[in-house]
């Protein structure tokens, strides 16, 4: 028996009907550990090359991790993966909440979707019982009308993740929504859902999960709570959660503004952290197992309408906020409403429409190729673009695709400024000062996401720092950033812990914004699975399967190499233009600098392709 | 331990459930945790805890007097105990369980919830 793991991988073939329940291999829990270790392995062995991403033989895998609905901090995690519309390569995306802990209560380590239903289905898993409901009336409604609907339907006891139109419609940054405000966000997971047809999936789980010491695990679980209890962070992050960052960004010139031209925003105290507490909130809003939500669920007034929203969370706030200007946060969290209705991940969403205001702007695009004329810092215009984009309707349809296929449409040197790597939009930390952050973007699997490594922390204290220590110490006088000397170590180091925490199935906030110490991991994993293994024998599994994402990119994209490594030219060419960083940029040669030390560090060709030794030296195939 | 909720202060996170399946059954498994949480979402965006308070009802219905108060709380006798399950039924608050054993389960007054949830929002009754 595998201990810590629910023991089978449910596998549909939405299409046929075809269900197989499959015990989950050892060796593949031993070698991958679960979450993203078994969605990086399980797509690598199953997707042939030449996939259309949009197509039946693409999968949707939905993996727990082996920490994944245990008593420890943040054991809520669901890690998604596909290959990408986006970026035609390596696609995943994570996501609190509830549904991963649900599924395994329902004895399943993961979900492999495939084929495609012939109309617009639910799946529904009760416990053993699995069934694809055909259901057209759900066709078009929001993802939080659909989830509301089906949750009176079913009960409150099924946990269930939706698409909205956007995904029906096969937006590239389609995301999938959970819990009326958690998303899968990025890579366009939603997307390949919506070309399956399937509009939702709907677990219930009653049963247990196999613990190897139950009593162990129990007690070490409430002392993992007792020690966060204890972390000053705990008192002074969670009530602000992710927004809590906005300022000190702001304050170090990272923050992105009008499109990335700039990365310091004038409004930032309207848009921050204190902004969503004193004219949003309502209750904080935790996943499972949270000790320090950073969900603030809130009511936003607009002239445009009112909303309940979950967030602004800080990504949101960049995107929406800083890169389309909108200055008022209730204008930001009614943006952010919009996008988890129609379904788009706000952070690839509010990249493309601050595009597409630049492109106004510059003259690329015109008045009658949009419909109306738009402008930076208008809701209403953010609002138009957002509907045009999920409808795929005019301009939307173009710019459904993400900047990298509409600056190639549109031309006019607009792929100057199409902010993205391999095709998947930057999120919320503009890095012409922050070189580590650079190429944590330049290097990530999925493209231009912070997730894999958050080296701004480092590129600013040149410290370990937490979140909450960086943001009480802010700025500070440590401004000289600009040099790249030891910073790919640490972004490599960080591409192995960061995932890690995606793949065990378990949120790296606690470590990462209060300074929770990961030895407690090491301790609660063997007494869960009755494996001992050190914290750094854990990161050797995530370092392989940053090897095995990557030899995934070679085998999906054609000649992927290290041009699919660079930053868009702004950020090499342009100078910023406002704030404490105005005047810098990161020359072409830097960057090369660092892209030869990295591939050479990570065992790559100077064309940053994994060599033969490397993959042997991984025991990969 | 009696308990009382502040159901403001609720984020949701179920630790409480978690940990009371662990504490009373030795599993994880909050399915049969003894006490629920509702989320009143997308409006009007709250939490309510339906929670044990040790009103006495089961123990009022039961016909075989197998549940008794002992210090401000009802525990069940399983001695007793015929799992006719009439007290499961009689909850006026919905947090009895059938466990698998076919025997009803109730809340026991442990306190794990209190000690962990993350938010004090289950808290010892003082009153």
């Amino acid at each position: 028996m595998l201990h810590g793991y629910a023991g089978k991988i449910l596998k549909i073939n939405v299409g046929s009907g075809k269900q197989v329940a499959e015990n989950t291999p050892p060796e593949l829990a031993e070698q991958y550990l679960g979450g993203r270790g078994f969605v990086a392995r399980l797509l690598y062995d199953s997707i042939e090359p030449g996939t259309d991403p949009l197509g039946p033989a693409n999968l949707v895998v939905i993996a727990t991790g082996p920490l994944s609905g245990h008593l420890l901090p943040g054991s809520g995690k669901t890690h998604f993966g596909t290959l990408s519309p986006a970026t035609g390569g390596y696609g995943d995306s994570n996501m609190g909440g509830h549904f991963g802990p649900a599924l395994k209560y329902a004895g399943y380590d993961c979900l492999v979707l495939e084929g495609a239903a012939e109309k617009l289905s639910t799946i529904v898993i009760d416990n053993d019982k699995i069934e694809i409901v055909e259901d057209e009336t759900l066709q078009g409604k929001g993802a939080l009308v659909a989830e509301k609907i089906l949750k009176e339907r079913l009960g409150e006891d099924f946990q269930i993740i939706t698409i909205g139109p956007a995904g029906e419609n096969k937006v590239a940054f389609a995301c999938i929504s959970h819990d009326f405000g958690r998303q899968a966000g990025r890579t366009g997971v939603a997307a390949v859902l919506g070309s399956k047809n399937i509009k939702a999936v709907a677990v219930r789980g009653t049963g247990s999960i196999p613990v190897y010491n139950a009593k162990g695990a129990q007690q070490k679980g409430e002392a993992m709570y007792k020690v966060c209890f204890a972390k000053p962070g705990f008192k002074t992050w969670t009530p602000y959660g992710t927004a809590s960052i906005t300022s000190w960004v702001n304050e170090v010139g990272a923050f992105p503004t009008r499109n990335f031209q700039s990365s310091f925003a004038e409004f930032h105290n309207k848009i921050n952290g204190q902004a969503v507490v004193d004219k949003l909130l309502i209750t904080d809003k935790g996943c499972f197992g949270c000790p320090t939500p950073c969900g603030k669920y809130g009511y936003a007034k607009t002239a445009l309408g009112n909303a309940y929203v979950e967030g602004p969370e800080y990504e949101s706030i960049a995107t929406l906020g800083g890169s389309c200007c909108l200055e008022e946060i209730e204008e930001v969290a009614y943006a952010n409403y919009v996008c988890d209705q129609l379904g788009l991940d706000t952070i690839s969403a509010g990249v493309v429409v601050s595009f597409a205001m630049e492109c106004f702007e510059k003259g690329v695009i015109n008045t009658a190729e949009i419909g109306r004329s738009i402008s930076f810092g208008s809701l209403d215009d953010v609002v138009y673009l957002l509907e045009k984009i999920a409808a795929c309707e005019g301009i939307g349809a173009v710019l459904a695709g993400g900047v990298k296929p509409a600056s190639a449409a549109f031309g006019g040197g607009s792929e100057q400024y199409a902010i993205h790597v391999k095709g998947l939009e930057w999120s919320g930390y503009e890095c012409r000062n922050a070189p580590g952050m650079m190429l944590s973007y330049m290097t990530a699997d999925v493209g231009a996401h912070h997730n894999r490594s958050w080296a701004l922390g480092y590129d600013i204290s040149q410290s370990d720092a937490d979140v909450s220590e960086l943001i009480k110490a802010g700025a500070g006088g440590k401004m000289d950033v600009s040099s790249p000397e030891g910073k790919v170590d640490h972004v490599i180091s960080m591409q192995h812990s960061r995932p890690l925490y995606d793949t065990l199935g378990i949120c790296r906030l606690q470590t990462m914004e209060i300074g929770f110490e990961t030895v407690h991991y090491e301790e609660v994993f063997e007494l869960i699975t009755g494996r001992k293994l050190s914290w750094a024998e854990m990161l050797a599994i995530s370092e392989k399967i940053w090897q095995l994402t990557r030899l995934f990119n070679v085998k999906h994209i054609d000649g992927f190499g290290r041009s699919w490594d660079y930053p868009p030219r702004r950020f090499m060419e342009e100078p910023v233009t406002s704030g404490p960083n105005e005047g810098r940029y990161i020359k072409k040669e830097i960057l090369d600098k660092m892209l030869d030390e990295y591939y050479e560090k990570r065992g790559w060709d100077s064309n940053g392709i994994p060599t033969p030794e490397t993959i042997k030296a991984y025991g990969l195939k | 331990m009696k308990l009382q909720v502040k159901e403001d202060r609720c984020s949701g996170c179920n630790v409480c459930r978690v940990v009371c399946t662990l504490e009373n059954f030795s599993t994880v498994q909050p399915s049969q945790a003894l006490l629920k949480i509702k989320g009143l979402f997308p409006d009007p965006g709250k939490y309510e805890i339906a929670y044990c308070n040790q009103c006495g009802v089961c123990a009022g219905e039961c016909p075989e007097e197998a549940i008794k108060e002992v210090n401000s709380e009802y525990d069940i006798d399983y001695d007793l105990c015929t799992q006719c399950l009439i007290c499961v039924d009689s909850c006026p608050f919905d947090v009895m369980v059938v466990l698998e054993s076919g025997y009803p389960a109730k809340c026991t007054g442990c306190g794990k919830c209190v000690e962990l949830c993350p938010r004090d929002a289950v808290l010892a009754d003082q009153g």
